[in-house]
């Protein structure tokens, strides 16, 4: 590898670094502002103009708790277990292309840190590994909330792993890859994966609202039964980071769902543009879609009640699969037809 | 059988109908409720930003007490003792004392109250010491009594209750309620 070929990425690995976990704080703060907005207040407006220096404020008085491990905990996995599903979180950015290659000093830089060809693969894998950092937590605490939301998030997630995995692989059969670079580029302009496969998108939200544990499926945390779920042990930046790999997930998801179904930093009349130009327009069109997306999670949560656990049982097993199971199928009849298998 | 007249317009059966297919889906249902909450993103918000505005108080709140004087600056109380008795937290005790010639102008009559004190731990703000005085000399007014750490601290002597010459306390609200027709 070329010593500016490892710049480059070392870079952009350190500017998406930054930028997730800046655009994870300002969700919190952004968070309590919708939440206002939604309840007739006005929400936090004390540190800084309109409050904008919440997230710092929050995160200063986080570091500066004490940082205590219970007695009956196990140290190591008490430790490791915010550590996990901070690491998954930020690891999932990676492989998500946010623009077209931008060319700088004579070189062509793709933005995106790798391009795996297995790109959409890889999330779905960081996301299941993402529920061991509950799992290990919930467990470690040795408190019995926190083992209870444990075992609700890790079956939750297994129960809509498997309709989101499908919805993903109507998405891969349209484009024929699973690297998330074709799969954008297959939706140039305006042909969104969305208008295809309006079913798959609906079905993969749902799940995605599930596997980021965001209300009406916040059933792990659920404080009124739950008293906080699997961090009900954790003070200090312990928590901070159970809190804020919530939020990075929150943001990865919401990319995820425009770069699978509203075609990433494509827009409409794009062919307009070229180079650099068209490279920043595509990062604004992702970043846009992306916070509509981080808006309508924080709508949802704000609005819908929370699901009992048997009903989340029911819907994920007996709604959900069955629905992707024939969408998958009728795709798969339709592709077949135009490819002439039934001529 | 016995049917109870309702009390209010809010009455509902309870019926136990099955759900119809459009229910089952619950995304109207779930699409009408975003759509409720989308409206209040608009609403203009009620919140008082508490230390930089104040909310104005009730004319019948009751807040902490003032011990009045007439127009020419002389105490109202007389020492009678009906405020303490009214007292049903026994917060208020008092001492009276003869007026000397030379205080005329301190105290309207002839016996005055040499110590006056509320415990304000005690009180539990009935404004019933109030009602009670026949001489217009205790009002409670819209002033809150601020918290301290110590507890004989709240027990107010005559001090903090006499209200200044230079500072005289409104207490046209509470006149104003309908108790008190005249002064």
């Amino acid at each position: 590898m070329e010593t500016s070929e490892l710049i480059e990425k070392l870079v952009l690995i350190v500017v998406l670094f930054a930028v997730t976990l800046g655009i994870a704080a300002y969700a919190t703060y952004f968070e309590r502002k919708v939440a206002a907005w939604f309840q007739d207040r006005i929400g936090p407006d004390r540190a800084g103009p309109f409050g904008i220096l919440q997230p710092l404020a929050d995160g200063g008085k986080l570091f500066f708790k004490e940082d205590f491990v219970p007695e009956a905990a196990e140290k190591w996995l008490f430790i490791l277990g915010p550590g996990i599903a901070m690491f998954t979180a930020l690891m999932t950015g990676s492989v998500i292309p946010w623009s077209t290659n931008l060319t700088l000093f004579g070189q062509d830089i793709a933005l995106q840190v790798a391009d795996v060809n297995i790109g959409i693969l890889f999330i779905m894998g960081f996301l299941s590994i993402g529920v061991y950092g509950i799992m290990i937590g919930g467990w470690a605490s040795n408190n019995k909330y926190s083992l209870f939301s444990a075992v609700r998030a890790s079956s939750q997630m297994i129960s809509y792993e498997l309709a989101m995995g499908i919805c993903v692989i109507v998405v891969v059969m349209m484009t024929g890859s699973l690297g998330l670079r074709e799969i954008v580029d297959a939706q140039h302009g305006m042909n969104w994966n969305v208008f295809y496969q309006p079913v798959a998108f609906v079905v993969f939200f749902i799940c995605a609202l599930a596997e980021t544990n965001r209300a009406p499926f916040d059933l792990p945390e659920c404080e009124s039964e739950l008293i906080g779920g699997y961090h009900t042990e954790y003070g200090s930046m312990k928590m901070g980071f159970y809190l804020f790999a919530e939020y990075v997930s929150l943001f990865i998801s919401s990319a995820v769902i425009s770069t699978l179904f509203f075609g990433g930093y494509n827009f409409p009349g794009m062919d307009n543009f070229e180079g650099n130009t068209l490279a920043i327009l595509g990062v604004v069109a992702m970043f846009t879609k992306t916070f509509i997306f981080v808006f309508i999670f924080m709508w949802i949560r704000w609005t819908l009640p929370r699901f009992r656990f048997d009903q989340l049982m029911h819907l994920g097993w007996k709604s959900l699969i069955p629905i992707s199971l024939i969408n998958l199928l009728i795709t798969g009849l339709v592709i077949a037809f135009n490819e002439g298998w039934f001529k | 059988m016995n049917t109870m007249q309702s009390l209010t317009d809010r009455k509902k059966v309870v019926s136990k109908k099955e759900m119809t297919f459009m229910e089952k889906l619950y995304l109207p249902a779930i699409i009408g409720g975003m759509w409720i909450t989308f409206k209040h993103l608009f609403r203009k918000n009620n919140t008082v930003k508490y230390p930089e505005e104040t909310r104005e108080f009730a004319p019948v709140y009751r807040g902490q007490h003032v011990l009045k004087r007439d127009e020419e600056g002389r105490e109202n109380c007389t020492a009678c003792g009906l405020c303490a008795v009214a007292c049903p937290a026994e917060a208020i005790t008092m001492v009276a004392a003869e007026r000397v010639k030379g205080e005329e102008n301190l105290y309207r009559e002839e016996k005055y109250a040499e110590k006056y004190e509320i415990n304000m731990l005690r009180c539990i703000f009935c404004g019933l010491c109030e009602e009670a005085c026949p001489k217009e000399a205790i009002f409670l007014t819209d002033r809150i009594v601020p918290s301290n750490f110590e507890r004989d601290e709240f027990v107010y002597g005559k001090d903090r209750l006499v209200e200044q010459l230079n500072d005289r306390i409104d207490i046209t609200k509470r006149q104003h309620t309908g108790k008190r027709s005249k002064i």
